[in-house]
């Protein structure tokens, strides 16, 4: 085995509470029209939503961007996040819409209680919804004996499932759908050409070639 | 790219038909071939292009565009033989012409002496089912050199004072060093170690009308666009085209080995894509489909004659699993190792290859340095467990480690157990209504032992070379295997064996089984090589016996 596999099978398993890898696989035909589609929206102006209204995609765009923000760098919201789970919704992650659809129902709820007079999520303001989300993801800092308990029609799944889908439309190569104009590439520091000539990095600079331990090369 | 030149009719009796492309049937194909054979080989999944690899995660994570598609070819999994089997992804291998060579990571270390002969030496362990070779290292050593110059190895020769003799140096120079190469020499040199370029399957210079590796970075888990990586799909399976005497046959589904009343094989039943069935006549037939289809395909060809599965009088068909034992470290250095470029390893080291018996551990492993993470699997699984996981928080510590972070990975014996093993799934069925895959395990406690050992030694590398911060994955139970090895062992004696030292069954004149199920022990974790090296040898033993008439008479 190799952490490749590994991360692979973490992955898997990371989903498996949403979709099942048997169902992914299933699914992978519909899969790749997803990805196609989502390219194409992704280097439209104006990309045409196919599963979210234009309401919920302003939501779950505010959502995507609390997990990976906009800061001195691209965030989620400008590598296109939104059309790639839009699409994803359409066909590979269709059986998650329903977390979707619960949880932005919880979000409503959970924002109305805590602000009363915020209409909703997007509108409140970057602190309100550091708040809100940080209710959501049950991270909060609560007082002393107070339960865990998550608001009812919470869905425990649905942070889980927007941050696996937010990661991959922020890092996935823009050939599968996200990442546009390779934002999250360069969030990461990660270069987007397509091949390298060494030196790589800092420590293989100035390598002076692979030596022999002095005084060392019998056989052990 | 190469189209087949010749085709076979299923009715035509070629020579051999060979089930599966992978890295021992790539070999096999181009060698019996180049031999004067025809030759048919029927492969499982799609023939896939360097035009049609992509750097696309979805695709290959999700899709499993390049390997074994669960959905339709369910796999169970159980620890022990008392366990119920569940429905689990345990085990990942390649499903296209080219087989798991085709996303590999390419480490090709050949096997040391020690691996052939280690029972003689340590004796018996509880718990193991411990065998020598029937063949020893000097007996595979001129085709370890074969597999390095004709599929193409970088690496520098005499660099690892632990290396076995070789008869001539690598065909190319090492790939380019990483900077986790160069922080993990640093590293292992100030503990008195003897870190050495990686010999890598992956061209370093071009050969043979291939390009070299241009460094991508896409390599671990993907096809190579440039054919850089010597897969049997960018190396042999061109040159066993070009014979024009045989023929790759991609998307056969082969779920029958036929015999005839003499017991004798007659050739390989396979569900075409459109599930109509045929029977690929053959003089002989070789299965090369790796360690978990091998058995699995010998265990369905059960028949009055052979009740217990075809070439199993034994009863070894699928046991002994050894899919290696494996740690892995990692760590945060100060400045950008950018190890997202280039292929995932530069730099090895073997100093506990053979570990001191006065530790109490048997066998021993290497370790390498290496990133092989894509941007999203990273973002996943490469940060350590207390980071955030959302919010400028996360987003920091992502931009900081994605060039920052390398891994060691330690890779290392594991002891064969009858009980661990692949086996016909009494209820679950795959999409054709034949037994799913079951797989049985759960590792050899010296396995852990020394994977726990190793994990300590790779965190003080770590500690050497500098790291900012540093972490380990925890050593646990396996439940998922990549490396098929032991289940079909090589040996001399028909009572503890499934194949004799030429790869022929011991039950079947005309039957020979070649890749991971072959191996009798599992060398320290990377296989390919010697699956290789046994392909190039299994080739030339079974042209002589059919040049002899031993096969067909």
């Amino acid at each position: 085995m190799n952490s490749f596999d590994s991360a692979r099978r973490d992955f898997l398993q990371l989903l498996g509470g949403t979709a099942s890898a048997a169902w992914l696989t299933a699914n992978w035909p519909a899969l790749v029209s997803a990805a196609e589609h989502a390219h194409q929206a992704a280097k439209s102006d104006h990309p045409a939503l196919e599963v979210f209204t234009a309401d919920q995609a302003r939501e779950v765009e505010a959502l995507a961007a609390c997990i990976i923000p906009t800061t001195d760098t691209p965030g989620a919201r400008e590598a296109g996040v939104v059309y790639f789970i839009d699409r994803a919704l359409k066909t590979f992650f269709s059986e998650t819409l329903p977390v979707y659809q619960k949880g932005l129902e919880a979000v409503q709820k959970t924002t109305a209680e805590l602000f009363p007079g915020v209409p909703r999520f997007s509108a409140a303001t970057e602190e309100q919804k550091l708040k809100i989300f940080t209710h959501i993801t049950g991270e909060s800092e609560r007082p002393e004996g107070a339960t865990r308990r998550l608001a009812p029609g919470d869905s425990p799944d649905f942070f889980q499932t927007l941050r696996v889908h937010t990661i991959f439309g922020f890092l996935v190569d823009p050939e599968g759908g996200g990442n546009r104009d390779y934002a999250g590439w360069k969030a990461i520091g990660r270069d987007p050409s397509h091949s390298f000539s060494p030196p790589f990095g800092f420590y293989d600079k100035d390598y002076p070639g692979w030596q022999p331990v002095p005084g060392e090369t019998e056989k052990k | 790219m190469s189209r087949p030149m010749v085709t076979y009719k299923p009715s035509d009796e070629v020579d051999f038909v060979i089930i599966g492309s992978g890295a021992a049937g790539g070999v096999l194909a181009k060698e019996l071939s180049t031999n004067g054979f025809r030759v048919v080989v029927l492969e499982q999944g799609e023939y896939l292009r360097e035009k049609d690899f992509t750097h696309d995660e979805t695709k290959v994570f999700l899709q499993s565009q390049l390997t074994n598609k669960v959905n339709v070819h369910p796999v169970t999994f159980r620890k022990t033989p008392q366990d119920a089997a569940k429905k689990q992804q345990a085990v990942l291998y390649g499903s296209c012409v080219g087989g798991s060579s085709v996303h590999f990571t390419a480490n090709f270390w050949r096997f040391h002496e020690i691996d052939f002969k280690e029972h003689s030496k340590t004796g018996d362990i509880p718990g193991a089912n411990f065998a020598d070779w029937p063949i020893t290292y000097s007996d595979l050593e001129p085709y370890y050199t074969k597999v390095e110059w004709e599929i193409g190895v970088s690496g520098l020769a005499g660099s690892s004072p632990f290396d076995p003799p070789r008869s001539k140096p690598y065909p190319m120079p090492p790939l380019p060093v990483k900077g986790n190469g160069v922080v993990f020499e640093r590293g292992c040199r100030k503990l008195g170690y003897h870190p050495f370029p990686a010999p890598m399957a992956i061209l370093s210079q071009p050969r043979a009308g291939r390009a070299a590796c241009m460094n991508c970075g896409f390599c671990l888990g993907f096809g190579c666009e440039v054919g850089a990586k010597s897969s049997s799909l960018s190396s042999v399976i061109p040159m066993a085209e070009k014979t024009g005497r045989c023929e790759i046959r991609p998307n056969c589904y082969v779920h029958r080995i036929e015999t005839d009343k003499n017991g004798r094989a007659i050739g390989a039943v396979y569900f075409d894509a459109q599930r109509n069935t045929h029977l690929q006549k053959a003089k002989a037939v070789i299965l090369s489909a790796n360690g978990a289809e091998t058995p699995r395909l010998l265990l369905l060809s059960a028949s009055n004659q052979f009740p217990g599965g075809l070439a199993n009088s034994s009863g070894y068909v699928g046991k002994n699993l050894m899919p290696n034992s494996n740690a892995l470290a990692f760590g945060v250095f100060d400045e950008p190792l950018n190890d997202y470029k280039g292929p995932a390893v530069s730099r090895i080291m073997h100093d506990f290859y053979e570990l001191d018996p006065k530790l109490g551990l048997y066998g021993g492993g290497g370790l390498d340095a290496r990133f092989d993470f894509t941007p999203v699997s990273f973002a996943l699984n490469g940060l350590p467990s207390d980071a955030p996981k959302w919010g400028a928080g996360f987003k920091q510590v992502l931009a900081h480690n994605f060039p920052r972070t390398l891994e060691i990975f330690c890779h290392g014996t594991s002891l064969p157990a009858e009980s661990n093993s692949f086996s016909l799934d009494p209820d679950v069925k795959d999409a054709w209504g034949l037994p799913a895959l079951r797989m049985t395990f759960r590792d050899h406690p010296n396995d852990l032992k020394m994977m726990e050992w190793m994990k300590d030694r790779a965190l003080e590398i770590l500690d050497a070379a500098g790291a900012k911060t540093k972490w380990n994955a925890p050593i646990q139970e396996q439940q998922f295997a990549v490396h098929l090895l032991g289940t079909c062992r090589m040996g001399n004696d028909p009572k503890t064996s499934v194949i004799n030292a030429d790869h022929r069954t011991h039950d079947v004149k005309n039957l020979f089984l070649c890749d991971g199920s072959s191996l009798v022990t599992s060398g320290r974790g990377q296989p390919t090589m010697t699956i290789q090296a046994l392909a190039y040898r299994a080739a030339d033993r079974i042209t002589t016996l059919a040049k002899r008439g031993e096969i067909s008479a």
